[in-house]
């Protein structure tokens, strides 16, 4: 199953889920993202969510590093493999989580 | 909602991370004074940041001053105490003043939204530019750069050939 956890107040999730079904059609996979909407610091915790977005395939977050932060309603810092910051997931991370 | 194009800086007095405390009557020598609604937890202003720290050193001695804001709630956003916005700005440096709106009246005022988000004020401190840095977070794909191209119409005498665009970042954390 693959998750897509946000928080509407992060901008970053349509162009995460975007770039999610980008990867899924490249690898010819049809699987239906689960959007979960996470609306208060008491949700978070409950569901450990570390920022939005967070996307766990199989229960497994893509970004182990990440996904022990404390569970907040904010934006998810990702590090891209050019080491800069970026509000989303790297594709390379997307990949390797659904190979 | 922000202030209008036209509107004047609004009055402000804060503690920066030099120690020492800024008023808006502090930066009076500057012929323009960008202020940046900004924090040290999204990934937005981390992203934009060494932008941002390069636009404060190239223009820095043609008069430009860029203070950087954060009016965060630190309670729930820990990352964003005035303790860490010091680190932060000892860490990478900074070029410009980081002030803490620990009452978030300035943003208040601004009628800020976001982070990072641009007011950038003339000399009479009527606000001529409102919004992003540029035109992606991602820099190598950035075509329109803003705030640069507004702070070089006013250096010339112009009009900035875009006034007002769309802050794309973390929403500002008001205090409940």
């Amino acid at each position: 199953m693959i998750e897509l956890l946000y928080w509407e107040g992060c901008p970053s999730h349509p162009e995460a889920k975007a770039l999610l079904e980008q990867v899924l059609a490249e690898l010819g996979r049809d699987d239906q993202i689960v959007m979960t909407e996470v609306r208060s610091d008491e949700e978070a915790e409950r569901l450990r969510f570390p920022g939005s977005p967070t996307i766990r395939v199989d229960g497994r977050d893509i970004d182990a590093m990440g996904a022990s932060g404390r569970p907040s309603l904010t934006c998810r810092i990702y590090h891209l493999p050019n080491g800069r910051v970026s509000p989303v997931p790297s594709r390379e991370q997307m990949e390797a989580a659904l190979r | 909602m922000s202030i209008a194009l036209g509107t004047v800086t609004p009055s402000f007095k804060l503690p920066g991370v030099d120690g020492n405390d800024h008023a808006l009557g502090d930066f009076s020598d500057a012929k323009l004074l960008a202020l940046v609604q900004y924090c040290n937890h999204c990934p937005y202003v981390l992203a934009w940041e060494d932008r941002l720290i390069k636009l404060a050193r190239d223009y820095a001695e043609r008069s430009i001053r860029v203070v950087a804001v954060n009016s965060n709630d630190s309670a729930r956003y820990l990352e964003d105490s005035f303790e860490r916005m010091k680190e932060r700005a000892e860490e990478l440096d900074f070029p410009f003043d980081y002030l803490f709106d620990a009452s978030q009246s300035l943003a208040r005022a601004l009628g800020a939204e976001r982070t990072p988000e641009v007011f950038l004020f003339d000399e009479e401190r009527r606000l001529r530019y409102h919004g992003a840095i540029d035109d992606s977070r991602d820099e190598d794909a950035v075509g329109r750069s803003y705030l640069r191209e507004a702070i070089d119409a006013l250096l010339a005498g112009e009009e900035p050939p875009v006034a007002e665009t769309e802050s794309v970042g973390c929403t500002v954390k008001w205090k409940n």
